[in-house]
């Protein structure tokens, strides 16, 4: 017995998926090209699966700016803003996420996954109530954890489940927040956001929206679920990252909560932690230059999506809900999906394999994103290499079997 | 989207560990779609063979039927039927964890 034997129920789930050849936490890519491909044993691979919705990691300004940040400014920062103070680029950072989203209030993380840890621990405290979407990220789960707020699931994407919920908290003393996602970074379903707006006004509760895969990719000038659904009004919070659309790391949260800056002085995960290096505030700073001055990237990217997703679902592979830019397919089990997903890597495509316990309701998914770097050569290809593993493994249904918002 | 099941159990509103014990079994055989034997002793994961899954569109159920939500914190306490009696009990009368 080691210490981790505690974990053995996952080695076995693992090992099984590694005794089919197949092993999805270990892809070694000798090198990555561009933001649509890499190198993998050295062959040349499209990328299908890395969050780079906009495709502006590689974007030449965007590498310009960060290399010069690092000559100036230096590669790092040493540790947190309370110890080693604020560099410009945090300043100016916060002040464009400020203007982008016309909040008062703006404030970097040094990862998403920190910035709902500290948002969520620090908003609500004992006594308090956190109402969390069942299929929430791991960050969100992590961060109720770490506060002291009692904290209640709702049905995913129940509007009603969250009612009942609150409904039942009347004449209890305590803040409300309801947290919800932009689109949920497994199926790419979307928040039924302008119901839970209502919820949350009648209720008299605060909420916060995760726009981690919804920045850049949703509402007109790609604020998110929020502008796209018309409820920024009554959206209290909203966190993000910087990993995804803006192409580097980091996280945020914007607000006009009159005293946001509170959190400076009570946030730990934003306190404790080495803040954002120079270089890589540059290339945001940027990055959210580029997004708002190309809203044809956003076109680009759903037109993409929509191809991929209308070719998936015309061939009989059961997809998402809507067509977004991440699109899961449904595979009956954890070991075909590991084959499934093994095969497509074999054939040239990197996608990602997810299967519990990072999955709603147990499933199994091919998850793939899309980029609007993406060409649509590369969708094609993506389309063919799709129906031959199909084929192969007899797996394509016949006729049209996909029922609207199924999985 | 997807639809959780309903419960087509209506709640008696009558007292005792008995009858709620007989509802709790009634809904476990709901969620698990085969009959169950339960005690105050039997361990819903180990002995019901539940998923993390399951536990959740079970306690999902099990708020429906009560009318009351269990905060996770008191989830993670409850890993006997009895645990989960004494849970809700606790939670219909309004007393916190």
């Amino acid at each position: 017995m080691t210490i981790l034997a505690k974990h053995a129920g996952y080695r076995q789930a693992y090992d099984a998926l590694l005794a089919h050849g197949v092993d999805p936490l270990n892809v070694r890519f000798d090198s990555v090209l561009s933001p649509t491909e890499g190198m993998l044993d050295g062959r040349r691979i499209i990328l299908l699966g890395t969050n780079n919705y906009l495709g502006l990691t590689f974007d030449a300004e965007c590498i310009e700016r960060a290399v010069e940040a690092t000559r100036t400014q230096g590669t790092g920062t040493t540790g947190s803003r309370v110890a080693n103070g604020t560099y410009d680029g945090h300043t100016r950072l916060e002040a464009a996420l400020a203007d982008f989203y016309g909040r008062q209030h703006a404030m970097v993380f040094s990862t998403g996954y920190q910035a709902n840890l500290g948002v969520l621990s620090t908003l609500v405290g004992r006594g308090d109530h956190l109402m969390l979407d069942a299929d929430s990220h791991a960050s969100i789960y992590d961060g109720s954890r770490l506060g002291m707020a009692e904290v209640i699931r709702f049905r995913h994407n129940s509007p009603e489940d969250l009612y009942k919920r609150l409904r039942r908290l009347e004449g209890v003393p305590g803040d409300r927040l309801i947290v919800v996602e932009g689109i949920y970074s497994m199926l790419g379903d979307t928040a039924p956001l302008k119901e839970i707006a209502a919820v949350k006004r009648e209720t008299g509760a605060y909420l916060l929206v995760d726009e981690a895969h919804s920045l850049g990719v949703l509402g007109a000038t790609g604020r998110g679920l929020a502008e796209a659904a018309e409820v920024e009004a009554d959206v209290d919070f909203i966190v993000g990252t910087f990993s995804k659309s803006l192409g580097s790391v980091g996280g945020f949260c914007v607000s006009d909560s009159p005293d946001f800056d509170l959190l400076r002085i009570v946030c730990r995960p934003y306190m404790f932690t080495a803040s954002l290096p120079p270089g890589v505030m540059a290339s945001t700073l940027e990055a959210l230059k580029t997004m708002r001055a190309q809203p044809e990237l956003r076109t680009s990217l759903m037109r993409n999506a929509t191809r991929l997703y209308d070719g998936l679902s015309a061939m009989g592979f059961q997809t998402g809900p809507e067509a977004n830019p991440i699109i899961a397919v449904s595979m009956p089990d954890q070991n075909t999906a590991g084959v499934f997903w093994k095969m497509l890597l074999d054939s040239g495509l990197y996608i990602n394999l997810a299967v519990p316990p990072a999955t709603p309701a147990n499933a199994s998914l091919l998850r793939t994103s899309i980029s609007a770097a993406h060409s649509l050569q590369q969708i094609d290809r993506a389309l063919d290499i799709f129906a031959d593993v199909g084929r192969k493994l007899g797996f394509l249904p016949s006729g049209r079997r996909r029922a609207a918002g199924a999985l | 989207m997807r639809h959780n099941h309903q419960l087509a159990l209506v709640d008696s509103n009558g007292g005792g560990v008995q009858s709620m014990r007989d509802e709790i079994a009634d809904i476990f055989e709901q969620v698990l779609d085969r009959p169950v034997a339960i005690t105050d002793d039997t361990d819903i994961v180990e002995d019901l063979g539940m998923d993390s899954l399951g536990v959740m569109n079970f306690v999902m159920a099990i708020e429906d039927f009560y009318d009351l939500s269990i905060p996770l914190d008191r989830v993670a306490q409850i890993q006997t039927v009895g645990d989960l009696i004494r849970a809700v009990e606790d939670l219909k009368n309004g007393n916190a964890a």
